[in-house]
């Protein structure tokens, strides 16, 4: 049954992409949608009232500058409001100020669409944070898909500039974000989900201890937290808690949500491509990646820890530590190969408690951060792979290789090298030092290898902008704070600017006519390379990392 | 063509080389490829650590980082090898063009004074005499005289070529011998300049830059190298916190079988290497952007006369008229031409051969040649028995027969105008009053450039055939030679405008030419390769210049480019791929004493730790040497789809990659553990 459960939502989910590819087409096109007419007024509005000059066409500079300006100013007022929210208003709970750290940290993690949570929603932030914070859900998120609609404009078409960051921004959260959350609220809601504005209610339970339960915007903070890579949810238990995710239904619509619309931009690709071979050839590598992750995690989880199985410690077998027993082994393990594969974070059961195994699929799907991957980031590192690709096979066939028609030379090679090194760099160095120093290894809640995949989960994620954790590392220290924070900053907008760079360099190209010698990419062949070429170096940058935390944990049980 | 140039390795190239790897060592040298010069620094660091084990406060064994360093330095000595021997060739090259380049002495004209002067002091705009046995000092122009000139130095083809003031043949270079006659010379190159000077440094490799896609290249291989070092730097902290400790020299084993020092270490081999490729090929390319670029052009613009054709006419045809039979046309065809030894009668016999028509010439040894005038347009015999054979102008035979009271068939005109539009030559034939038929004289495309087109097409290159012959001609000619398209009454501008249309299309373009017209055009081409029989403004603006002069040498080029991109994409496909049978030496290797299950990973069954990382590192040194001749001659070009190019490839290179370390490390393994158990290292 369990896999029968897992290929039904599989499929669910990449066939509601296509729809939402088509709309996420438009909104990069602009062709013409059948409610523009609704949504030209509402973004009109929007554009007069900041003062957006919307035809305005900006060069890859200009777009970088963009992103990075509005993003620094939004991160330091977040920053702000966190540290000051005990005096702030709509503080109903008299949550205290957070520590400059955490609220450095939370700042970063929110603007950089990690929503990696050193604090615990029900009780470290006020009302009033947690409504900055929703917002920021939508503009980390939208950031990032108006960073990949650029970057799709520069490869593809002729136009030297590659549009407007703030016209994308806007068009991104009204067209695509709000009513993808409206309709996934509304739905989470007839579920069962809480949405009001009351504070925490202290009840007495049946056993006649007390108990607190946290109220408040849960439907609408969880469509967008599942729908935009946030994965920051309203309770420290996030998608495990029976409020955030009630039923097997809502738990349906989660995983659904985490991957519908990074899955939908690959469709959005064939059609701006003008050819959907191109798209069908990453959509079957990404595929592929994921269901792999996905099989593997579930085969792992189903095997449990044989030394806790012989022990006779447990009646049934697979493993049962850390899972929500509403959602078992299969829904348990695809929630969590999704949640990393898509860059989104949120979870359903304890990733700490993980098998070995599965928790190096969960470090895995990260370390490739293409696995379909975050909001427009995740596709952006798809492209800048695949440029690595065309650049190895065009040597392969004799010709200077060309990416949809585009000359791939040194300048995008340059880009794409700095792309690729950036992920092992942010992580790998930060792990590096952690393990010496005390203030990191210290957080630790197991010796040895687990503790070490604790830090290694901790750095990947962050790095990867993922924002899920292994529980078990006490993150909120200075050390862990701040090291996330400045990794989650520089594995976020180092790459995102080199691959605009790279981007803006090949909007200048003419595109070269394609002939027998031409190295075709909507050809399976491609995708072949492609598949190898991802899995080999995510495999060499990170293999020493994972063999002493996972493999060394697994093959010394 | 190989006259004078070798095309095997001496083993003087062989020695010169060894004292160079060790030349190259220098670290400044060396920081020119980043790969290796991490794996200096590396060994630097083993070598103290060999001197002092304790240096970084670990208790290491001198021995085994001995070794380490010993293999550390014969990896660097490979890879510097393999650069030192492609450059080996070009430079005994070079020294056999400079011995050429004796300092002369030369007689210098100033006004109606001629002065002699050492040839080093001729300066560009002097006019100078040269006369027999003496050597042209510098490139230059004749302006005056007609003489023969030894160009072997430069061409390596021993038979001289004639030179004279004015058209396409007035160009000389300096370097060469005047063997005939004397010549008035205007210098048009700046001493130190001159072609040969360009041509010495250019085999050399003095000059060599790195191309841009060899920078691509490089950025992605440093890429890499980081990669690793972070890798390789932050597993010591982390494998220090799960207990297990990691020896400084086995760490460095790790990074430098992991970064790709195979590539690294025979890249600028295999750049050099394909220049030289090019040089044997007697193409002089000005830089090794040329020869790559030459792999990826779209279209190639060939001139008709002299590249695809012969030029001159050639007997295609003996067409009836009246109501003749063919053997008579073919038979006084033949028997008009016995005596006529140009281009045209000869090839008359030729095609008459080819139709099993053969006539003794002995049995006419008694007629009366005519020779051809330009007054009576016509040639041919007058035989014992009074039979005058003609052949010639149609309206000088018509004029003949006629005078004899001869009939002019009514199909004549028809036919000779049909061979006219074809841009072909009609010769009428007569024998006395009587019209025999109609000689059809054409224009012959050379042999085997059909096959040539065929293969560019399948290369994806589009040929497109330039002429100033009528539409109707180009179209026989271009449809007989396989070109893809042609322009016809095509004047030199127009060449310029095909090369903006295509360039404006995305397309790269090619272009062979000679004259002096033909400069605009070849400076316009993003591939322009000019011919050295040609004028110095098209070499001058060419960025190739073919030696042999043959205008179709191109194709060859453009398969050297490609071979030289498909080479490097090999090799570092290789190179990355090895990487995966290196972690699962050396990654069991250093974890196994302290994680007994990670023997697990030990999946070629490798004897020891020391031995694994020993063997590991011994593979991915020799493996540089192993493959130079692969950086040398270059990964075989086949014409074949792109998609089916990438498959074979990927399977020898990406495939063979990963298998191929497997079993040559476990092989050096089995030869080496028994020699370390004897040095107490097992």
């Amino acid at each position: 049954m369990g896999i029968v459960q897992i290929i039904i939502t599989v499929l669910l989910l990449f066939l509601l992409a296509i729809p939402v590819g088509g709309l996420i087409y438009k909104i990069i096109s602009g062709e013409k949608w059948i409610a523009d007419p609704v949504f030209d007024k509402v973004d009109g509005f929007v554009y007069k009232m900041s003062g957006i000059k919307k035809d305005e066409d900006m060069s890859w500079k200009k777009y970088v500058l963009s992103l990075l300006l509005m993003n620094g100013i939004m991160c330091v007022l977040l920053f702000l409001v966190l540290m000051f929210q005990g005096y702030l208003p709509l503080n109903l709970n008299h949550v205290a100020n957070m520590s400059p750290g955490l609220a450095f940290n939370t700042a970063t993690s929110f603007i950089t669409n990690t929503n990696l949570q050193n604090y615990s929603g029900e009780t470290g932030v006020s009302f009033l944070s947690q409504l900055f914070l929703t917002a920021f859900m939508f503009i980390a998120p939208a950031t990032g898909l108006a960073a990949a609609a650029a970057f799709l404009r520069g490869i593809t078409s002729t136009k030297i500039g590659l549009g407007n960051f703030y016209v994308d921004l806007v068009r991104f959260t009204t067209r695509l974000l709000l009513p993808l959350s409206l309709i996934t609220s509304i739905i989470l809601v007839a579920l069962g989900v809480p949405q009001n504005f009351t504070a925490n209610q202290l009840v007495s339970t049946i056993e006649g201890t007390k108990q607190i339960i946290a109220l408040g915007p849960v439907a609408s903070l969880e469509a967008i937290k599942n729908l935009a890579s946030n994965g920051g949810g309203f309770f420290g238990a996030n998608s495990a808690h029976p409020f955030e995710n009630p039923n097997a239904i809502s738990n349906l619509i989660t995983i659904i949500s985490l991957g519908l619309i990074s899955t939908a931009f690959v469709y959005a690709f064939g059609k701006l491509t003008k050819n959907k071979n191109q798209a069908r050839v990453l959509f079957t590598v990404l595929a592929a990646l994921l269901i792999i992750s996905i099989g593997v995690t579930y085969a792992a989880e189903l095997g449990g820890n044989h030394a806790v199985t012989s022990a006779g410690l447990v009646s049934q077998s697979g493993n049962m530590e850390g899972k929500e027993a509403r959602f078992g082994i299969p829904e348990s393990s695809l929630f969590s190969a999704t949640t990393t594969a898509y860059q989104v974070g949120a979870v359903n059961s304890s990733q700490d408690s993980l098998t070995p195994i599965g928790g190096m699929v969960a470090m895995w799907n990260m370390i490739l951060q293409t696995v379909f991957g975050g909001k427009g980031t995740g596709f952006i590192y798809v492209l800048m792979y695949a440029i690595l690709t065309v650049f190895i096979c065009g040597l392969m066939v004799g010709r200077t290789p060309e990416y949809l028609g585009k000359k791939i030379e040194g300048r995008e090679i340059k880009m794409v090298a700095i792309g690729i090194l950036a992920h092992p760099l942010f992580a790998l160095v930060p792990l590096g030092v952690a393990a010496v120093v005390s203030a990191g290894y210290g957080s630790t809640s197991n010796p040895s290898y687990h503790g070490l995949s604790q830090m290694i989960y901790q750095f990947i994620s962050s790095s990867a902008n993922n924002g899920s954790g292994f529980a078990g590392l006490s993150v909120n220290t200075p050390f862990w704070n701040i090291s996330t924070g400045i990794v989650m900053l520089l594995g976020r907008y180092v790459p995102l600017a080199a691959m605009l760079c790279a981007a803006g360099s090949m909007a200048q190209k003419k595109q070269a006519p394609e002939t027998t010698a031409t190295f075709r990419t909507d050809k399976p062949m491609f995708g072949l390379t492609l598949l190898f070429i991802i899995i080999v170096i995510g495999a060499l940058s990170f293999f020493p990392a994972l063999v002493l935390g996972p493999i060394a944990e697994q093959l010394s049980l | 063509m190989e006259k004078t140039k070798s095309n095997t390795i001496t083993s003087d190239i062989l020695i010169n080389a060894v004292r160079d790897s060790f030349i190259k060592l220098n670290p400044k040298s060396m920081i020119k490829s980043p790969v290796m010069f991490v794996v200096e620094v590396s060994m630097i660091i083993t070598l103290v650590l060999t001197l002092f084990p304790n240096a970084l406060g670990e208790n290491g064994s001198s021995l085994y980082n001995g070794i380490v360093t010993g293999i550390l330095f014969i990896t660097l000595l490979f890879a510097n090898f393999a650069e030192a021997v492609a450059e080996g060739r070009g430079k005994a090259q070079a020294e056999s063009m400079k011995k050429t380049r004796k300092d002369t002495i030369t007689k210098l004209i100033t006004g109606t004074k001629i002065t002699t002067v050492n040839a080093s002091e001729i300066k560009k705009g002097d006019i100078v005499l040269v006369e027999t046995g003496e050597f042209i000092p510098n490139d230059g122009d004749v302006i005056e005289g007609i003489a023969m000139v030894d160009e072997s130095a430069i061409t390596g083809e021993s038979a001289p070529v004639m030179k004279e003031a004015g058209g396409d043949f007035c160009s000389v270079t300096g370097g060469t011998k005047v063997v005939s006659d004397k010549l008035k010379i205007r210098i048009t190159a700046i001493p130190g300049e001159s072609f040969l000077d360009k041509m010495i440094s250019l085999v050399e490799g003095a000059k060599r830059q790195k191309t841009p896609n060899e920078i691509a290249l490089t950025m992605v291989l440093v890429s890499l190298t980081m990669i690793f070092l972070i890798v390789v730097v932050t597993l010591y902290p982390m494998a220090s916190l799960v207990k297990v400790h990691i020896p400084v020299s086995t760490l460095i084993s790790l990074l430098v079988c992991l970064i790709p020092t195979t590539i690294g270490g025979l890249l600028s081999a295999i750049g050099i290497a394909g220049m030289d490729r090019v040089t044997k090929f007697n193409v002089i390319a000005m830089s090794g952007k040329a020869v790559e670029a030459c792999g990826d052009v779209n279209t190639l613009i060939l001139d008709k006369t002299g590249t695809i054709t012969f030029g001159n006419r050639m007997a295609a045809e003996f067409v009836l008229v009246g109501n003749n039979t063919k053997e008579n046309i073919t038979r006084f065809a033949v028997i008009s031409s016995l005596f006529d030894d140009t281009p045209e009668g000869r090839s008359v016999i030729e095609l008459a051969s080819k139709q099993d028509m053969n006539i003794n010439k002995s049995e006419y040894s008694d007629a009366e040649i005519v020779e051809f005038t330009s007054a009576i347009r016509m040639s041919g015999l007058n035989l014992k028995n009074g039979t005058k054979i003609r052949k010639g102008a149609t309206d000088s035979i018509i004029k003949f027969v006629k005078n004899l009271d001869g009939i002019i068939p009514d199909d004549l005109n028809e036919k000779v105008e049909r061979i006219a539009k074809l841009g072909g030559t009609p010769l009428v034939v007569s024998a006395d009053n009587i019209i025999m038929g109609v000689i059809y004289l054409k224009d012959t495309v050379k042999p085997g450039l059909v096959e040539r087109f065929a293969r560019l097409r399948k290369i994806g290159i589009k040929t497109i055939m330039c002429t100033g012959d009528n539409p109707l001609t180009a179209q026989t000619i271009a449809k007989e030679a396989g070109v893809d398209d042609f322009i016809a009454e095509c004047k030199p501008e127009d060449k310029i405008d095909i090369i903006k249309r295509e360039q404006a299309l995305g397309k790269l373009v090619a272009m062979s030419g000679d004259g002096t017209n033909d400069a605009p055009a070849l400076a316009q081409a993003d591939v322009g390769l000019a011919m050295n029989s040609g004028t110095q403004s098209a070499k001058e603006a060419a960025n190739m210049v073919d030696l042999d002069s043959d205008p179709t040498k191109i194709i060859e080029v453009v398969e050297i480019g490609k071979q030289l991109l498909i080479t490097r994409g090999a090799l570092t496909t290789f190179s990355i791929a090895n990487d995966v049978a290196k972690y699962f030496a050396i990654l069991p290797a250093i974890f196994t004493i302290a994680i007994p299950n990670m023997k697990m990973l030990n999946v070629m069954g490798l004897t020891s730790p020391n031995s694994a990382i020993i063997s590991a590192l011994i593979f991915n040194a020799i493996i540089i040497p192993l493959l130079i001749p692969i950086a040398m001659r270059g990964v075989k070009f086949k014409p074949m789809s792109a998609d089916l190019m990438l498959l074979k490839n990927l399977t020898i290179y990406g495939l063979g990659g990963i298998i191929a370390p497997f079993i040559g490390i476990k092989i050096i393994d089995l030869l080496i553990a028994p020699l370390l158990r004897i040095m107490g290292l097992a």
